[in-house]
């Protein structure tokens, strides 16, 4: 798989003291090249059947998450499951509104995420604020932050918009758009520049990889 | 005839790709009838296929070291060395696998090299959710170590042999030559074990998947994690075999090794439907109860 180094400029790791710098990581995160024809259909085909859900609360509407796993709606027959860790999850979906706390968990975790990774935000605070709109400490766009590849509006949306969302989501890994990962590599300046803007107590490293 | 030694090899290599290919539908297939009970649809038959596959196709991975990577390595190594010392089906060239001698114990050994080898590389992992599983796993194989022991002391006491195929061979001609028929104290004991072994219900806390404390592969990803998902397949295959050839008279042909291990492993489905879970205490407490009494109960009757 052929990649290419986009930043070779380490990263500054400001946030954190001089001591701790050492011991994370100073890289930016790089692009990676999509394997080509049939076999990526493929392994796009593999990704979209097997999502596997980071399952943090990270608003109200995660407890919209928690019906999609009962016998009434049952999000296993579509092959998606809920994971505990961002390690080994997929789909990382942002449970409506997301203060600036809230954000910083977000962003950390999606950075641990290993790719190709997709972002479902559902809710209409994710896209415009919602009722919170004129709120002090939560954020209006999440697309501003981190690369979104379905929004699922409504407040809040229902199970099965969820479940309409997620085919929506298969769809676009078939298609082999859902390249979020490439997407916040090459555009890793803005999205970070965007969280650092609204993140003022930022002690945490650059890029959590 | 008898085939030479690569012979052999080849035909190990068929019978460890019937294995894998057996465990993973025998996981997906009980995951859905899991399902049926709680009055779900569930996920497809073939799920665990494509877990594997997005697993490995995923585009970067991370480590924390050699050992880290040596997990899954010996993990894996732990599961293919149980299966390749146990006849999968008496009397058959292709799935004798390398079965000699004394291979009891060299099973029970094996049986537990992996989960060793994974808590080592979980450490490596730094996270503190790994150690949680792995101290948690540690303790419940010990306990669930001793009620399986004495049964398969039983079993060696009541065959004199340490050979499995020898064991097997003894019970031949009919269930009432079954180690169930003859010692079914020693089965009872080793069943209770199995669902420890297992992980299911009520002893899954150590790989409590989709909750916080995934257990020791928090850290692991990508192709590291599909080799580990691969391996749950040849071990729970391998350790299905072992149980069908100690107390259930083995198989002459693969159907009937299918049937009998497909039923083994429902004991699993039956039980974790029923109970909820246990703590780690409370599994311990459980094994080194009544299933160790049932164990020294069989070892006793094998040897009057």
């Amino acid at each position: 798989m052929s990649d290419k180094r986009l930043k070779p400029a380490p990263l500054a790791n400001e946030g954190l003291p001089p001591e701790e710098r050492g011991l994370f990581c100073d890289a930016a995160p790089r692009e990676y090249e999509p394997a080509r024809g049939a076999w990526e259909n493929f392994l796009n085909w593999a990704r979209s059947e097997s999502l596997w859900l980071l399952g943090f609360g990270t608003g109200c509407g995660a407890i919209e998450l928690r019906p999609l796993m009962t016998s009434r709606f049952d999000m296993y027959r579509y092959g998606i499951q809920p994971r505990p860790t961002p390690r080994q999850s997929s789909v990382f979906v942002i449970g409506g509104y997301a203060s600036v706390k809230t954000l910083k968990r977000i962003v950390r975790s999606y950075e641990q995420m290993m790719g190709p990774k997709f972002v479902v935000a559902l809710g209409s605070c994710t896209i415009n604020g919602g009722m919170y709109w004129d709120s002090y400490n939560t954020i209006k766009r999440i697309d501003q932050y981190i690369p979104v590849d379905v929004y699922i509006a409504g407040c809040m949306p229902r199970p099965e918009a969820l479940l309409a969302g997620f085919q929506e989501l298969k769809r676009i890994i078939k298609a082999g758009d859902g390249e979020g990962q490439n997407e916040y590599a090459r555009n890793f300046d803005w999205y970070k520049a965007n969280q650092k803007k609204v993140i003022k107590d930022w002690n945490m490293p650059d890029y959590n990889w | 005839m008898e085939p030479t030694l690569l012979g052999r090899i080849g035909y190990a290599f068929v019978s460890l790709f019937v294995i894998t290919n057996y465990g993973l539908l025998l996981i997906g297939s009980m995951a859905r009838i899991s399902a049926k009970v709680q009055g779900r649809v569930g996920q497809p038959v073939w799920q665990p296929y494509i877990d594997i596959i997005k697993s490995s196709a995923k585009r970067n991975a991370i480590g924390h070291g050699v050992m880290f990577y040596l997990g899954p390595v010996f993990r894996l190594a732990g599961g293919i060395g149980t299966y390749m010392f146990i006849p999968a089906v008496f009397g058959s060239v292709v799935f004798r696998n390398f079965s000699d001698s004394g291979d009891l114990l060299l099973v029970m050994y094996f049986i537990f090299f992996g989960q060793l080898g994974m808590a080592l590389g979980a450490g490596e992992g730094g996270h503190p959710y790994s150690a949680i599983g792995v101290s948690r796993g540690l303790a419940q194989m010990t306990a669930f170590e001793v009620p399986f022991a004495l049964s398969v002391i039983a079993v060696a006491v009541q065959y004199g042999t340490l050979d499995i195929n020898a064991i097997v061979a003894a019970q031949q001609g009919g269930f009432a030559r079954w180690t169930l028929a003859t010692n079914p104290l020693a089965v009872v004991a080793a069943i209770i074990a199995f669902l420890g072994m297992s992980g299911h219900n009520p002893f899954s806390v150590v790989i409590a998947p989709q909750e916080i404390p995934i257990g020791p592969p928090t850290e692991y990803q990508s192709n590291l994690l599909g080799m580990l998902q691969t391996n749950r397949a040849i071990f729970n295959g391998a350790k299905l075999v072992l149980y069908m050839n100690l107390f259930f008279g083995g198989a002459t042909n693969i159907v009937a090794m299918v049937i009998k291990t497909f039923l083994i492993y429902f004991v699993n489905v039956f039980v974790g439907q029923a109970f909820p879970r246990f703590r780690t205490d409370q599994s311990i407490r459980f094994f080194l109860g009544v299933p160790t009494l049932i164990g020294i109960a069989s070892v006793i009757i094998a040897v009057i």
